[in-house]
């Protein structure tokens, strides 16, 4: 017999609906304050909002590359900014207005052994916009090591990477497997824990270490909020997992364009451990920070594995995950199990999030930059399993940097996309999943 | 008083001007894919992108005329679609969703690409492909016009009008084919695939018509955006506009042939004023610059949007014109 | 009935695997398994043309699964099936559909925001509407025409006609059912397979399943259907094929079956003899002891003992 499962409308209890609108005007408002207060705590400065061409001059080798002269002249040839790099290899030229502009470094103040593919680009500057004109710098040192030594190289930032992605994945995962829902918004939830922790670092002088864990509370925080207030109460009534899906879409954009305003347009990086220069380790140059990076991920994730394994809370876990209705009539606390899943994959989705800001940069938009290669990850070891997003993490962070070998490294994560494409038609149970949860 | 009326003014204007044809005919295409078929298509956009940059680079980079830049385009999402369904229509609807935003992203990615440079302009994009299309317009496109409150130029209304004209033929379309035994049958797999088959239908056939003409006339919309704008740019092109044309399909009511038309307008509507009303706000020192300044504007859109998509599929998923009976996202 | 003398399958022997004068349906050495666990393994099986075959079994004995492996929606590891002497192969499930077997399914398909009248029109087969370029045009009204008043003449003698304009996710369970099997009809098949079609279903609205059952072998098609209730298999069913553990371990018409012993090891577990309760196991080791008493006063010529009472 089959029975009508309630629809989205219908809430189990009467005068729902005015349940959920007083729901959702203590979490617009609560939120809503944050925001308010956010904004007027930072400060931006004036400029952000001008035109500006800024050009970074870097290598892995060398580290930021200082004193390089820079001019920029506009489309009537006037000039119109000239400099030197600082010792952040930065130089900042603000621009009267929008509009083409060539750039152009002196390559005879390049350090030794570096050149430069171009030491002229034209670029075209949209209102309010800031351009980051490319020069293609190298510095030799992936000839000096040959085609091994630079898949090596690889191998071990795509390792870096692919635990990081790993951190992030693992609470989406679990996400999924214990309440069925593919959480669009969980890229936000990065997002939201580097950028809570560059505030802290950079406006309020608190070092990166300090404001990882308080960012990483926060991000426990909110992801316990999620349950709290938005999908719990959803699971309640029946929703269907397609509008929950659409669901975290909304919220997915309403924070990512939030972020927006919060934190400006541009990628900032974190103030500590800044310019680092890279280490030989044998054929492999690191800096210490994608050492501590690689480290900690992996003390975390053994953490989160000794925890599912082991711990009473990780086999209810697991239990859930495995098959909800079992676990609840085997007297596991089901609700209480999520919520926990929650506040652990907000919490680990905040220390993925600073790994990134470490390595790439905190922007706003990063959060969807690595929702897809999360799902990469997960899709590829198998969706709802907790040890398949680790290990497809790991190999999809891997993949996305060994194919720079043959594409541009801005296409990178177009390698990333194309292999989750690929699995999905070729095996979409991934490598640990079961065939019964493809459909 | 005035400033009121003149904001007012522009968002009637926007209710009828490019981005809300855009986001109609994205919303037609989405409203058959998932209204009728049920397909979680997420990567809509990617089929605009394109329809557009089909007519774009035909007509800026290889000097064909505006006809076969349209054929091109058309043809392109039609292969978009065929590569994209062959191997997930058979996946469940979540993975459906991923692999198409995936797509999607990809195409971005990579027409935004230095090494694309040569053919499709990186990251400025492509400009100076309409004088054919205008020159088709029977009236003056040089010169500005006062219509509806507001001023237009003679290019904006033309391109406009053809969009309207797309919109409509494309709604009869599919109002034509949603009545047919061939409907019925799309309105049966977004049921239940299994009961369809058993009854003798080629499920598979059928999802794949669904995404190859939804798809393509997402792929018309994207050619309107940029002939409308001058230009083709990769960033008119990002995944948050899919889910824009889902929230306008979801207000209007999905399933609903006037669906995504009317939800487009409205919700084109309610932007621009909030955009405009906004942007005046803060001009007049009502919202101090700490909190919001002007640029920020454009990005409470998305934010209205996302918070809007959810209000709606919590409080109200069938829209303004769904039924309830049939609401699409339901329970399964 | 078979024990009617004109009755087709009338002194067929009682054995598995036997042939059938008229078979519609054939299967050969089929085996199905998922990792180790084997779902189905049938070394031969035919169906009569034109008669009520009822398929039972205990729960996981791979019924719905031969249904599955014989309609296209499984394919089997190894083996080969035919319908009407035509090899099956790999067919899909809408291939399979279009020769004239069609199937109903365990959990109602309703498809329940269409509504009753359009859940049947989708039923029938060979619409020129349902290609894309012709359903542009206006020539499939007409067809429209004929295949809706069919659908009603099916909904009357189904008396769901009142109901054509509601949606189908308004009736209930046992109507549902109805609709299912009124919807599978309109594409006149000639094989109709039943998957549990009185499940769920208010036993007022038995009866008039099973006389539109029934009708269905009046009409000349060939039934195949799985139920648990053994009072339905035997009114209406001339062969019965008994699955357990994906195997078929007795076929016979419908009073063979219920004698049959490897029917009831399958229904109550191998140690159906054991003693089920207390009081039986008392009255079995009382038996015991006479009878071990009984041997001892033998051996030794001793006068035997009062059997002691219970």
């Amino acid at each position: 017999m089959d029975h009508e499962r309630p629809d989205v409308l219908r809430s189990p209890h009467p005068g729902g609906r005015g349940q959920w609108a007083a729901r959702i005007l203590v979490v617009a408002i609560a939120g809503l304050a944050v925001f308010l207060g956010m904004s007027m705590a930072t400060q931006r400065p004036a400029s952000a909002e001008g035109e500006t061409i800024r050009v970074t001059l870097a290598t892995s080798l060398s580290g930021p590359i200082e004193g390089v002269e820079v001019t920029v002249t506009d489309d009537s040839g006037d000039e119109v900014a000239q400099g030197d790099t600082d010792d952040k290899g930065r130089f900042d030229a603000e621009l009267p207005g929008p509009g083409d502009y060539t750039v152009t470094i002196d390559a005879d103040d390049l350090p030794e052994g570096v050149s430069a593919a171009a030491t002229e680009r034209q670029v075209s500057v949209a209102q309010a916009e800031v351009e980051r004109p490319a020069f293609g710098l190298s510095d030799g040192s992936t000839g000096g090591g040959g085609g091994a030594g630079r898949i090596l190289q690889l191998l071990v930032e795509g390792l870096r990477f692919g635990l990081l992605i790993a951190i992030c994945a693992v609470g989406l995962s679990l996400i999924f497997g214990t309440t069925g829902l593919t959480n669009f918004a969980h890229g936000e939830l990065v997002a939201i824990g580097a950028i809570v922790a560059w505030f802290l670092n950079v406006d309020a002088g608190v070092p990166l270490i300090a404001a990882t864990a308080i960012a990483m509370v926060v991000g426990g925080l909110v992801g316990w909020l999620n349950d709290v207030a938005l999908w719990g109460p959803l699971r309640r009534r029946g929703s269907g997992l397609v509008a929950m899906l659409v669901i975290s879409i909304g919220l997915s954009l309403a924070l990512r364009y939030l972020l927006n305003i919060v934190f400006g347009g541009r990628s900032q990086p974190f103030s500590d451990y800044r310019g680092q220069r890279a280490n030989d380790y044998g054929p492999v140059s690191l800096t210490d920070k994608d050492l501590y990076s690689i480290a900690i991920s992996l003390v975390v994730l053994v953490m989160v594995a000794l925890m599912l394994q082991r711990t009473k809370i990780g086999k209810a876990m697991r239990a859930v995950a495995d098959n909800r209705d079992l676990a609840a009539s085997s007297g596991i606390n089901v609700d209480g199990v999520i919520r926990f899943v929650w506040i652990v994959g907000g919490s680990l989705a905040a220390l993925g999030g600073v790994l990134f800001g470490l390595s790439d940069e905190v922007s706003w938009d990063m959060g969807f930059k690595l929702l897809l290669l999360m799902f990469a990850g997960i899709t590829l070891g198998g969706l709802g399993t907790a040890y398949g997003a680790l290990l497809g993490s790991i190999i999809v962070g891997v993949f996305v940097q060994l194919s720079t070998l043959v594409i541009a490294d801005e296409l990178k994560y177009v390698g990333g996309l194309l292999l989750l494409i690929v699995i999905l038609v070729v095996r979409p149970q991934g490598l640990l999943g079961s065939r019964a949860r493809v459909g | 008083m005035s400033e009121f009326l003149d904001i007012l003014a522009l968002s009637v204007k926007s209710l009828v001007s490019q981005s809300a044809v855009f986001f109609a005919l994205m919303g037609v295409g989405l409203n058959l894919h998932f209204g009728f078929t049920g397909l979680l298509n997420f990567g809509q956009i990617g089929f605009a992108l394109l329809g557009g940059y089909g007519v774009a680079i035909s007509v800026s980079m290889w000097g064909l005329p505006l006809l076969v830049g349209v054929l091109i385009g058309v043809v392109a999402s039609f292969v978009l679609a065929l590569l994209l369904g062959l191997p997930t229509l058979r996946l469940r609807a979540d993975y459906l969703a991923i692999v198409t935003i995936a797509a999607a992203e990809i195409l971005r990615l990579a027409f935004r690409s230095t090494p694309a440079t040569p053919v499709t302009g990186a990251t400025r994009g492509l400009s100076g492909f309409g004088q054919d299309f205008y020159s088709l317009a029977p009236f003056e496109t040089q010169r500005t016009y006062e219509f509806l409150g507001s001023t237009w130029t003679g290019r904006e209304i033309w391109a406009c009008l053809i969009g309207w004209i797309l919109v409509t033929l494309f709604s009869l379309l599919i109002w034509q084919l949603m009545r047919s035994p061939w409907g019925r049958v799309l309105k049966s797999i977004r049921e239940d695939e299994d009961a369809v088959r058993s009854l003798g239908k080629n499920v598979y056939s059928y999802k794949m018509q669904s995404l190859i003409l939804g798809g393509v006339i997402a792929g018309f919309g994207g050619m309107i955006l940029v002939l409308a704008t001058g230009s083709a740019n990769p960033d008119q092109f990002q995944n948050a506009n899919t889910f824009l044309a889902y929230a306008a399909l979801i207000l209007g009511g999905t399933a609903r042939v006037l669906g995504p038309v009317v939800g487009s307008m409205i919700l084109w509507f309610i932007i621009a004023f909030s955009d405009a009303g906004l942007a005046a706000l803060i001009r007049n020192g009502l919202i101090p610059d700490e909190i919001l300044s002007a640029p920020d504007v454009a990005n409470i859109r998305f934010i209205l949007v996302g918070i809007g998509l959810m209000l709606l599929l919590i409080f109200r998923p069938q829209g303004i014109f769904g039924d309830r009976r049939e609401i699409v996202l339901d329970a399964h | 009935m078979p024990t009617d003398t004109a009755h087709p399958l009338h002194g067929l022997a009682w054995d598995i695997g036997v042939a059938k004068p008229d078979p519609t349906i054939v299967v050969d050495d089929m085996v199905r398994s998922f990792g180790g666990l084997t779902a189905v393994a049938v070394e031969h099986l035919e169906f009569q043309r034109g008669c009520i075959t009822g398929l039972i079994g205990p729960n996981g004995a791979g019924k719905t699964t031969l249904f599955n492996l014989l309609t296209g929606f499984d394919q089997p590891n190894t083996g080969q099936w035919s319908y009407d002497g035509r090899p099956l192969g790999r067919l899909k499930p809408h291939q399979v559909a279009r020769l004239g077997v069609v199937r109903t399914f365990q959990l109602t398909k309703a498809l329940s925001r269409l509504t009753v009248l359009e859940n049947m029109k989708l039923g029938a087969q060979g619409q020129t509407g349902e290609r894309f370029l012709s359903a542009l045009l206006p020539g499939w009204k007409s067809q429209e025409r004929e295949i809706e008043a069919r659908a009603m003449d099916l909904l009357g003698r189904f008396k769901l006609d009142a109901k054509a304009q509601d949606f189908a996710g308004t009736l209930s369970g046992g109507q549902r059912k109805l609709l299912e099997m009124a919807r599978a009809l309109m594409s006149e098949p000639k094989v109709v397979m039943l998957d549990e079609p009185m499940a769920g279903v208010n036993p007022a609205l038995t009866q008039s399943l099973l006389e539109h059952v029934k009708n269905l072998r009046k009409e000349g098609m060939t039934v195949i259907f799985v139920e648990h209730d053994m009072d339905v298999v035997r009114d209406i069913s001339d062969w019965v094929v008994v699955m357990a553990a994906g195997r078929v371990i007795a076929e016979g018409p419908p009073e063979s079956i219920s004698q049959n012993k490897a029917v009831v090891d399958a229904y109550l577990g191998a140690h159906h003899d054991a003693p089920l309760t207390v009081e039986e196991e008392e009255i079995v080791l009382a038996e015991a002891e006479v009878a071990i008493a009984a041997q001892q006063a033998e051996d030794a010529d001793l006068p035997t003992e009062p059997t002691r009472g219970l």
